[in-house]
């Protein structure tokens, strides 16, 4: 498969590996150190790292400047970009400001509503959704323009185009017509929501697979490991769009609280090797919320380690 | 504000609206400080004679009790010591719908 | 119609603190439909406020009276002379109406008695929701008829996100009310009008210069001008 841009996210693709990404949050203040440990901690075990935008719409410091760490630091950044908070002049700024750092992974959300987060009085902005950032960043990618018409003759984005799908959110019947309008639009990889219901996954999967889709984007299973019981509830009753199946609740809550987080973390690794015989899976973005200390361990017992080298 | 048994109603429903208006009322007085107890919704029917004659007698006494609705005011004044006036003013207006 | 709904009446209270004549003057308009501002309300926020006064001890001379429209000067006028009797009006009429007086009586202290919300529509009584926020470029042509500027949180016109869950907004949880899920909705009523391709492709962008961001707006028809 050919490639696009110099992502090392999109190489590892294209020579036919399962890719291994993660994230991390950058802290609520302005310590340097954070994103630095977290990049040390994961960094050899995965082949690019999300930086979050303002998750859940709690202030945090922003993504490309944790991105920008990172890069430094030698590793592969993925910047999530949320249509929330910035308009198009601020998020195309973004982007430039990203590609003069060497930023080849972007990926595009709308986000999370500001009602959720610690500024619930802010005024939104969604001057564009998802789609329309897909779009965007394509068409400064390969045709160097800006929305406004402006031509960057050099120093155009040579960015990965990313977004996010759940397969679990309502209507079904529109997840697949949804996911082909992005990848219509421009997007290239996929990280999904964070399965525990494998049924609705694999079906969701089946459906884009009779579409041909699988062969236009690369779907990467996002996972997130149960630290116990607690949260495998709250995730399941107060989270809109997550999926949490009765059967994972009751596993995790037939075993004694000290073993629940490594329980957790076999549920994820038998998803893993499940999820390893599902058509067109193309890699795993493991999501291990204020738990990344576990990710190395997670794709070690997976047998995805060492990750492969790419040129 | 009186009004027939829940359910009982003539006009179907006109009781249970008459109930929400009184409870808006009754904020709306609380909210400029007049106690919102001056007016009080009841529920009896025309035959209830008895009845009748004993919730006219509480409200009576709680009004009694509340003391006059509207101070009587002198040009300029603040907030005077309440004068008495020589009705009971305030009274709630009984109604049987 | 324009929907409002009545301020905090110690918010008003504080307004017209230092005044001694006041005119309460509703709005026939769409106020009144909603029950915030017409000549009841006008009637039982003046009673109120009277009490009250009279409560403190304050002397005051506080009236009510009723306009058809508050948006158009030909109503407006008619208070022109009455008007000089009092030092201030609280107005019950929209956002749109307060201004329009406070212009025409531009010496007087002009005072909002509601809190003007949205442009929106009587479901039942007593119930009013949003369904138009003058965008200025109407997109329900193809949306089935029913806004995404509007009905989406999120105003996508890609939607729905990542959030929706049996039909209803993410934001159901936060507002503490089920709210519909303005794209689900969507989806429904062009499967029902057998328009579902329109999924499929990406939407177009959306100008928002003729909406609020372009600045304040105006609307000359030279066809109907004197």
């Amino acid at each position: 498969m050919k490639t696009t841009t110099p992502s090392k996210l999109e190489k590892i693709i294209a020579a036919g590996h399962y890719a291994v990404t993660s994230e991390c949050g950058p802290p609520r203040d302005g310590r340097p150190g954070v994103i630095e440990e977290k990049g040390k901690m994961i960094g050899k075990h995965v082949d690019a790292i999300n930086v979050t935008d303002n998750q859940t719409a709690v202030v945090r410091q922003c993504s490309l400047s944790a991105c920008i760490r990172l890069k430094s630091m030698g590793l592969e950044p993925v910047l999530q970009m949320v249509t929330r908070d910035r308009n198009r002049i601020g998020m195309q700024s973004d982007i430039l400001g990203a590609t003069a750092w060497g930023i080849h992974n972007i990926l595009c959300l709308t986000g999370d509503h500001q009602r959720f987060g610690d500024h619930p009085n802010a005024a939104n902005v969604f001057d564009m959704d998802s789609t329309r950032l897909i779009q965007t960043v394509k068409m400064m990618r390969d045709e160097g323009k800006l929305l406004g018409g402006h031509e960057m003759h050099e120093g155009r984005p040579k960015m990965f185009i990313g977004a996010a799908e759940n397969p679990f959110a309502d209507p079904f019947e529109i997840r697949v017509l949804r996911l082909a309008k992005k990848v219509k639009a421009g997007a290239q990889f996929i990280q999904t929501q964070c399965i525990y219901n494998m049924e609705k996954f694999k079906e969701w999967m089946r459906q884009l697979c009779d579409m041909g889709l699988h062969e236009k984007v690369a779907i990467l299973a996002g996972l997130t490991p149960m630290k116990n019981v607690g949260m495998a509830r709250y995730m399941k009753n107060r989270v809109p769009g997550m999926d949490v199946p009765d059967a994972i609740v009751k596993r995790l809550a037939g075993v004694p609280k000290e073993k629940q987080a490594e329980e957790g973390i076999n549920i994820l690794l038998e998803q893993i090797e499940e999820l390893k015989q599902v058509k067109g899976i193309k890699g795993f973005h493991i999501m291990a919320i204020e738990w990344e200390e576990k990710v190395p361990e997670i794709v070690e017992r997976a047998g995805l380690y060492p990750r492969p080298e790419v040129d | 504000m009186a009004g027939c048994l829940e359910g009982d109603c003539h006009f179907q429903s006109g009781n249970l609206r008459a109930k929400k208006r009184v409870g808006y009322v009754k904020k709306l007085l609380e909210s400029i400080g007049v106690a919102g107890d001056r007016i009080a919704m009841y529920n009896l029917s025309a035959g209830m004679g008895p009845k009748f004659a004993e919730i006219a007698k509480e409200m009576t006494e709680k009004i009694r009790e509340l003391g006059p609705f509207l101070k009587k005011s002198t040009p300029g004044a603040e907030s005077a010591a309440p004068k008495t006036t020589s009705q009971a003013s305030g009274s709630a207006s009984l109604a049987v719908a | 119609m324009i929907m409002a709904k009545p301020k905090p009446i110690d918010e008003i209270i504080g307004y017209i603190g230092n005044f001694n004549k006041i005119m309460v003057a509703g709005c026939n308009g769409c106020v009144a439909v909603c029950e915030a501002g017409g000549m009841k309300e006008a009637e039982v926020l003046a009673s109120a406020l009277r009490i009250y006064f009279t409560q403190q001890g304050r002397q005051m001379k506080i009236d009510e009276l009723s306009l058809t429209r508050q948006c158009d000067k030909e109503y407006l006028e008619e208070i022109k002379e009455k008007i000089y009797d009092y030092d201030a009006v609280v107005t019950l009429a929209c956002g749109a109406g307060v201004q329009f007086m406070a212009e025409m009586y531009n010496d007087k202290f002009i005072f909002p008695g509601v809190d003007t919300c949205f442009i929106g529509v009587t479901e039942d009584q007593g119930y009013w929701t949003e369904r138009c926020q003058a965008c200025g470029q109407c997109v329900l042509a193809t949306t089935g008829g029913i806004c995404p500027i509007v009905r989406c949180s999120k105003r996508m016109l890609n939607g729905p996100c990542g959030g929706s869950a049996s039909g209803k907004c993410e934001l159901s949880v936060v507002a503490g009310h089920d709210i519909p899920c303005g794209w689900h909705l969507i989806f429904e009523r062009l499967k029902k009008l057998g328009e579902i391709q329109r999924f499929g492709e990406p939407a177009g962008d959306k100008d928002w210069s003729h909406s609020r961001d372009g600045g304040p707006r105006e609307i000359v028809r030279e066809d109907v001008r004197p």
